[in-house]
């Protein structure tokens, strides 16, 4: 190793500590939240989505309530009558706005997935973490319930509590949350079985922290990301579940309108004016594309593997 | 293996029953009772409802239900005067399996191929264009995928007739749209599925032997990377089998979606029950079979 011998000591300078550097924060430290937002603001493509979500529900908020139109008023004058300056996106077989009603109908349908996924997330969310956590016997018992119940079709049992209770919003969203819950119970079962083999969890335990704080401060914060992307990926699902309920009458009742029911009475008015069914389907794919598209780009902004790299 | 299958039969037996239990006990809690056709004296109306054991009570009515069930009789429908739901439900599934298994078959094969040709120009144009159809797919319910092909070859250009099922040229429009949604996630996972294939080992010993190209697509990668659709083949046929509630409907097919929905709107209480039954025992049967198929399949399902 002849290289060693080259260096010699006056190569090397002290510098000393400069303690005030040492300590000096080269870069503003990210809390878990605002890094995935951060990089959400980075993903155009999710980003255009929540924006575009954003302006969908500022005009199903705004659009009924400053329209000169009531969704619900008939007009025998004025019948499937095409886009003017007066009805932006022409009227339907009964002679109602139609501008309206697609916004009245983005009320109750964006309502109504996003209440029923919602709904889901949390219940699924308490029994999978209950479930996940305790383990033994309750854990078994749950997970043998749950065995059952995911082998029964959901859109069965939605289709009969719906005729039980009678058709309507909250109806929807109950029919829909009876047996919705138990994917993401299942999805969070195991989030938690994987977590609390985790250090951080035995340093509590040892620590004294009780069981409830453990999960609350704990694993919640940690799989909290995991059930905002699963959120949005099923409102999808919810707005399609109401959407089929509607078309087999089942859903809302009219004249409430809903994009469900938008479809169906477009489908009828094929022929006369196609705009009726096209106008509708146009909102209702661009509000579930959108939503996948950001379920996309919030499971990447939030897998921590992910985090650091730009 | 025998273990798993008469696990898997056995838990699929009890979701049967409790299946069963459920429709029967919420049927019981729906408004409105099964024999309110004004035209029923009160003597026929009583015999009726002693025929079906509804004056008894309700844990009697539930075994008797069970019974009736294992000789297949689903009792009489309420609109379609003196026809058994039986009769009705074999009259119209026929129809049913048939734009469902088209369907089925459409949504495999197609988006099969389009999986593993976007696999292959990873990257380029036609991967592009494949994820394109994958996205269109997902976002579109069938309902209005149907409505959009009606007007357009059927209304607008006039290529092909847009209700009823009397003939091949007839069942292509139901197909496309019913299987469209699931020929999207066939697409999907057998892109990636194909990616993360060609990375493996052995396809890279199976190029260093000297295999054609054309052998290691088809022989070695096509082969592996079709294993996880098996997994989906439970839930797909479910989502197409309820598919075919609104297909049918928008199109006029008499099948049982429409008898399905009709039934629902006309309040034929015994339609419906006999119907959900029929279709959530369907159901339940489907997806053990698909557990059972991935078992033999793959070995290492079984295990764990």
């Amino acid at each position: 190793m002849n290289n060693t011998e080259e260096i010699k000591d006056d190569d090397f300078q002290i510098i000393g500590k400069q303690l005030e550097q040492m300590e000096s924060i080269s870069r503003p430290a990210l809390s878990y939240w605002e890094d995935a937002w951060r990089r959400i603001k980075k993903n155009r493509i999710a980003f255009f989505s929540l924006v575009l979500l954003g302006i969908y529900v500022l005009l199903a908020v705004f659009v009924p309530i400053f329209s000169p139109y009531d969704y619900a008023e008939q007009n025998s004058a004025n019948l499937s009558a095409g886009i003017s300056v007066q009805n932006w996106f022409g009227t339907d077989s009964l002679g109602r706005d139609l501008f309206v009603r697609v916004w009245m109908g983005a009320r109750v349908s964006l309502t109504i997935g996003f209440f029923a996924a919602l709904l889901n997330a949390v219940i699924g969310t308490l029994i999978g973490g209950i479930s996940g956590y305790s383990g033994g016997k309750a854990d078994m018992i749950i997970m043998r319930l749950v065995e059952v119940l995911y082998g029964i079709p959901n859109l069965i049992v939605t289709i009969l509590v719906m005729l039980v209770i009678g058709r309507g919003v909250i109806s929807l969203v109950i029919a829909m949350t009876i047996v919705g819950w138990i994917g993401s119970c299942r999805f969070i079962r195991g989030e938690i079985l994987r977590l609390k083999e985790q250090d951080f969890v035995l340093a509590g335990k040892v620590l004294g922290v009780p069981a409830i704080v453990i999960i609350v401060k704990h694993l919640i914060p940690n799989v909290l990301g995991l059930i905002i992307t699963n959120l949005t990926s099923a409102i999808p699902g919810a707005i399609f579940g109401e959407a089929f309920l509607s078309f087999i009458g089942l859903g809302v009742a009219p004249p409430t309108a809903s994009w469900g029911i938008l479809a169906k009475e477009g489908i009828k008015m094929l022929r006369v004016a196609p705009t009726q069914l096209l106008i509708p389907a146009f909102f209702i794919c661009t509000t579930v594309l959108a939503l996948n598209l950001l379920g996309d780009g919030l499971r990447d902004a939030f897998d921590p593997k992910l985090r650091g790299e730009d | 293996m025998k273990k798993y299958i008469l696990k898997r039969i056995i838990m699929s037996v009890i979701t049967v029953l409790i299946l069963i239990t459920v429709v029967f006990f919420l049927v019981r809690l729906m408004p409105g009772g099964p024999f309110t056709n004004p035209k029923l004296t009160p003597e026929v109306k009583a015999v009726m409802e002693a025929y079906y054991g509804l004056d008894k009570p309700l844990p009697v009515q539930y075994v008797q239900y069970l019974k009736n069930l294992l000789h297949g009789d689903l009792g009489y429908s309420m609109s379609y005067s003196n026809q058994t739901v039986t009769s009705l439900i074999l009259k119209a599934f026929p129809y049913s399996a048939d734009v469902g298994i088209r369907a089925l078959v459409f949504a495999f094969s197609v988006g099969i191929v389009l999986g593993i040709i976007a696999a292959l120009n990873r990257g380029k144009k036609l991967d592009f264009l494949c994820i394109i159809i994958a996205i269109i797919g997902t976002s579109v319910p069938d309902f209005i995928m149907g409505g959009i092909l009606q007007y357009f070859f059927g209304i607008r250009w006039g290529l092909l007739p847009i209700a009823q099922y009397k003939g091949i040229e007839y069942t292509i429009l139901p197909m496309i749209s019913l299987g469209f949604a699931t020929l999207a996630s066939v697409s999907r996972i057998m892109r990636s599925s194909m990616l993360e294939v060609v990375n493996q080992d052995y396809i890279k010993t199976a190029r260093a032997k000297g295999i054609s190209e054309f052998q290691v697509i088809t022989r070695h990668e096509i082969r592996n990377a079709i294993m996880p659709l098996v997994t989906i083949m439970g839930p797909l046929v479910a989502s197409i089998l309820t598919g075919t509630f609104v297909i049918e409907s928008i199109f006029a097919i008499p099948g049982m979606g429409k008898y399905y929905v009709d039934s629902i709107s006309s309040l034929d209480y015994t339609m419906v029950l006999g119907m959900t039954v029929f279709y959530g025992v369907l159901l339940v049967i489907a997806t053990t079979i698909t557990d059972i198929v991935y078992g033999l399949v793959d070995p290492r399902i079984r295990v764990s």
